[in-house]
């Protein structure tokens, strides 16, 4: 059977509303190469209403509001400020969620879940508009903020007016410069209106961009004055609890919200964030001592979590994650000086531009020996630089590890070993600088890596640098991750949200970092292919869902077979907590605490 | 000696000076940026960056940058912290009196330990008291506070599970319980601070000692016919402290700031840990205010060092 495309809109549709066989279509689908989630997924936009309610997860076992006692919660990073929209680190983000909410999260598979609002948008539900310009909103009615005065339609438009302006500074910024206008509808409804068809409309308004900041304590904080508002340090939101004390780098103090809008919610009757230290201890005070209940990002080695756990008083979890480590190739000469600049597009790097040489790099490094020693549960090998959510996960894609294959490779781009057992050609020796910001776990990856290199006839020198100076904006800096004074450098990063689009726009020609802007391009390896600018403009406004995924897939794929990257670990979300906690459902696509309403303390 | 306090406490405003001009040009030219998180972050565009560095005068040249700063300093106004926002006073101040709690009894446990321990090392020296106690000074000094603080947590919060290792500064007890509550958290980072600075005290103070009981006079007290406890405390011992004090007197200061890596292993949210946090962030405000606050303290108890020298100690006069 042939179809186009509204004939698929249209069985889908049926599909979704049990007017059509679902195994057929399953069946069909699957037969194209799409997968099972990617399918469920599909129809959910279809899907009746009552579909998206939230169902609680886990097993809610309390039954009543409060008498929990306290909660501990350590950070090892201290939370500075608790708006989320003027905050930067996932520590603030975090802090500030126990008080705000959005109008809707992410769980743990990257589905919608309503929280301020009454459902998802959908096409079925005439939320989303089919022209993919507007989205129309409902709000939950009978929610009140912490001060009493009711949540409405105005707070939502003036969350938008806030991040979008210039003038504030904000963080979320971005997620809001699509919206051309809202509209109110009325006292608890609004519609999105983009300024051009958005197939990505699931980021403003959702999850740690989206927290709804109420319109009548920011009256006189509007534009530069946003950062002096009392809010950013007293936060008042309609969240599970309120803020009681904060003491900025040190310690959050919450208390249960008696006017929480989902009944029997919450269980615990305070909450205490305390931040500060470093990740293995904090690991000890939830695994050996039991003195917190819960610890976040524990990036410590998986040997040492596990000889922790063993305690049995608390437990590591791990959540699928979004991050990707990856080794970054240098496609321009960061050894020579042009025009007041290194690693400029004017001068392409003397051999990394050869194909050979960058498949060699790949074919040489030990990713199975890194995942399974330095990340053990928390990181598995992957060929791909994009890992998450699973629709866009391509699996046109291989890694293999044979040093022999690599040296073959050297060997045929002409490279011949040197008296000293370094590679050389035309009187240049193979010779790279591999950076990557302190930390020990990627020291460790860098010796793993430079070994095999060193095998194979590649002169490795390791630098790194300060996480702090490493990950600055500064321009004056040269040891940054974007001026990439180096050959080869490792670090992490990955989709903010389930949608790909922010993060694969790190490859396009237009964000190609240098000195004219200031270093702030995204675009760090300084690659670019026509082929890869097509394929993303095209997906920044294609609709059809099947289409995009396979114009993602396809940009990922580029990558790997050009060899732009080397993605080494697939890492995930590892958290500890106390074996009698439940109901965290953490998830890599918003913060720790999204559902900190339905925590509770078994028995 | 009013005319020598006098020309001490002029001489020391140029130094102040001084010290905030080399302070804040070594912060301005160091790398790093308050907004560098944003950095990493795809959904942040570059000019929110840009704006925000615009709208904090980050881009202005340095000496109009230093001389706001002076000017407002002048008027009392310390500024605000570019990361969170809070008056730089206040952030200061929410942290005073767990550094005073922490760092304040370590330095008085260090005394306590180390003048009877140090006296009776003098009294009988080389004696097996002395030999241990020289011992323990020795190995108290060469351990770094990191690894007796890492020590001590396996061996009392974790293997017995006696004592709490992540301070809290917001405990909810009353009354007695309060009391026990902050002697229960505090007692690993005070033992651990308070050893380390017994051991070089200690040394301090027998040396001392030694010193003034091979005096004459001493021996004139002994032979006049007094008590080997009068003869030590009333004429030994006040003549020994007249050097001790003005080392504890120079010491004070660093109880502002000093142990930031104690501070850090025990979560200890003290002044140390908030100017290593402020330096890594860039947040130049804290940093200038903390670093100049010091600066004082130290001018100051400079100062009250020499003119309590000057009233122990009857040889000497200021002019």
């Amino acid at each position: 059977m042939s179809l186009d495309e509204v004939a698929l809109q249209e069985w889908m549709h049926r599909v979704a509303h049990g007017m059509a066989d679902r195994r057929a279509f399953l069946r069909y689908m699957t037969g194209l190469g799409l997968s099972g989630p990617f399918l469920s997924n599909l129809l959910a936009t279809y899907a009746p209403a009552q579909a998206q309610t939230p169902q609680p997860r886990a097993d809610f076992a309390p039954t009543k509001r409060g008498g929990g006692g306290k909660l501990r919660l350590l950070w090892w990073q201290a939370p500075t400020i608790l708006n989320a929209h003027l905050a930067s680190g996932g520590k603030d983000l975090d802090a500030s969620r126990v008080v705000c909410e959005p109008l809707a999260a992410f769980d743990p598979d990257a589905n919608f879940v309503p929280i301020l609002a009454t459902d998802i948008p959908s096409l079925d539900n005439g939320g989303l508009a089919q022209d993919g310009r507007s989205v129309t909103w409902r709000l939950k009615k009978d929610v009140v903020w912490h001060d009493g005065k009711p949540f409405t339609a105005d707070d939502v438009i003036f969350t938008w007016e806030f991040a979008a302006d210039p003038a504030t500074g904000a963080t979320t910024t971005g997620s809001y410069a699509d919206i051309d206008h809202i509209d109110k509808l009325d006292e608890h409804a609004v519609k999105v209106v983009f300024k051009e068809p958005t197939p990505f409309w699931y980021d403003a308004f959702f999850g740690h961009r989206g927290h709804i900041l109420p319109q009548h304590l920011f009256a006189q904080y509007k534009g530069q004055e946003a950062r002096n508002a009392p809010y950013n340090l007293k936060p008042v939101g309609t969240g599970p609890y309120k803020i009681v004390e904060f003491k900025p780098g040190d310690v959050a103090l919450y208390e249960i919200n008696p006017q929480y809008h989902v009944p029997n919610r919450p269980f615990f009757d305070t909450v205490e964030l305390k931040g500060g230290g470093d990740a293995a201890s904090a690991a000890r005070a939830v695994l050996q001592t039991g003195e917190f209940d819960f610890a976040w990002n524990m990036q410590v080695e998986h040997q040492v979590l596990s000889g922790l756990e063993r305690g049995g008083k608390g437990k590591v979890l791990i959540t699928s994650g979004a991050s990707i480590e990856h080794i970054q190739v240098n496609f321009t000469d960061p050894w020579t000086e042009v025009d007041g600049e290194r690693s400029s597009l004017k001068k392409p790097h003397p051999f990394q531009t050869d194909p050979l040489i960058r498949q060699a790099y790949a074919l040489a490094v030990d990713r199975r020996t890194v995942a399974e020693q330095l990340y053990g549960t928390g990181g598995q090998p992957s060929s791909n630089f994009l890992v998450a959510p699973p629709r866009f996960v391509s699996s046109n894609t291989t890694w293999e590890f044979d040093p022999k294959k690599s040296a073959a490779l050297l060997d045929q781009a002409g490279w011949k070993r040197g008296s000293d057992g370094v590679r050389v050609k035309d009187g240049q020796r193979l010779k790279l600088v591999y950076q990557t910001s302190v930390n020990p776990i990627r020291q460790k990856t860098q010796a793993i890596v430079k070994k095999v290199f060193e095998d194979i006839g590649i002169a490795v020198e390791l630098k790194a640098v300060n996480a702090g100076v490493y990950f600055s904006s500064d321009p004056g800096n040269p040891d940054t991750y974007s001026h990439f004074y180096t050959d080869i450098q490792m670090y992490n990063t990955g989709p903010g949200s389930p949608d790909p689009q922010a993060h694969m726009d790190r490859f396009t020609s237009w964000q190609i970092a240098q000195k004219a802007n200031n270093w702030s391009g995204r675009n760090i390896p300084r690659w670019s292919h026509p082929e890869y600018d097509r394929l993303w403009k095209q997906a920044a406004t294609e609709l059809d869902a099947v289409k995009r995924t396979a114009l993602y897939i396809a940009m990922n794929d580029m990558l790997i077979t050009h060899n732009v990257v080397v993605p080494v670990t697939w890492r995930h979300v590892v958290s500890a907590t106390s074996t009698k906690l439940r109901g965290m459902d953490v998830t890599a696509w918003d913060s720790n605490l999204w559902h900190l309403a339905y925590w509770y303390r078994a028995a | 000696m009013s005319r020598y306090l006098l020309r001490r406490l002029l001489i020391s405003v140029p130094v102040l000076l001084g010290i905030s001009v080399v302070l804040f040009s070594i912060l301005a030219l160091a790398p790093g940026d308050p907004f560098g998180e944003l950095a990493l972050n795809p959904n942040i565009p570059p000019e929110v960056r840009f704006t925000l560095r615009k709208q904090f005068g980050l881009d202005d040249p340095l000496v109009v940058r230093y001389g706001r700063w002076l000017a407002a300093m002048l008027h009392g106004d310390w500024g605000y912290s570019f990361v969170s926002r809070l008056p730089v006073q206040q952030l200061i101040l929410q942290r005073l009196p767990t550094t005073l709690f922490v760092l304040g009894s370590a330095y008085v446990l260090a005394l306590l330990i180390a003048l009877p321990v140090g006296m009776l090392s003098a009294m009988k020296p080389y004696s097996f008291f002395d030999q241990v106690a020289t011992t323990f000074a020795f190995v108290g000094y060469s351990l770094p506070t990191f690894f007796t603080g890492l020590l001590f947590i396996l061996v009392f919060s974790i293997y017995l599970g006696w004592l709490p290792f992540i301070y809290s500064s917001t405990i909810e007890a009353r009354g007695f319980a309060w009391v026990i509550e902050h002697l229960r958290q505090g007692a690993m980072p005070i033992t651990v601070l308070g050893l380390f600075e017994a051991a070089s005290l200690t040394r301090f103070v027998r040396s001392a000692m030694l010193e003034v009981i091979h005096q004459d006079y001493i021996t004139t007290a002994r032979a006049k016919g007094l008590t080997e406890s009068l003869t030590i405390l009333k004429h030994a011992l006040r003549n020994a402290l007249i050097p001790v004090v003005t080392i504890v007197a120079l010491q004070i200061p660093t109880i502002f700031t000093g142990a930031v890596i104690t501070e850090q292993i025990f979560r200890v949210p003290g002044i140390g840990s908030l100017l290593i946090a402020a330096i890594e962030s860039t947040d130049t405000p804290v940093v200038m205010a903390i670093t100049f606050v010091y600066a004082a303290l130290v001018i100051l108890f400079n100062l009250l060092a020499d003119l309590i020298y000057g009233l122990l100690d009857p040889r000497i006069t200021y002019s």
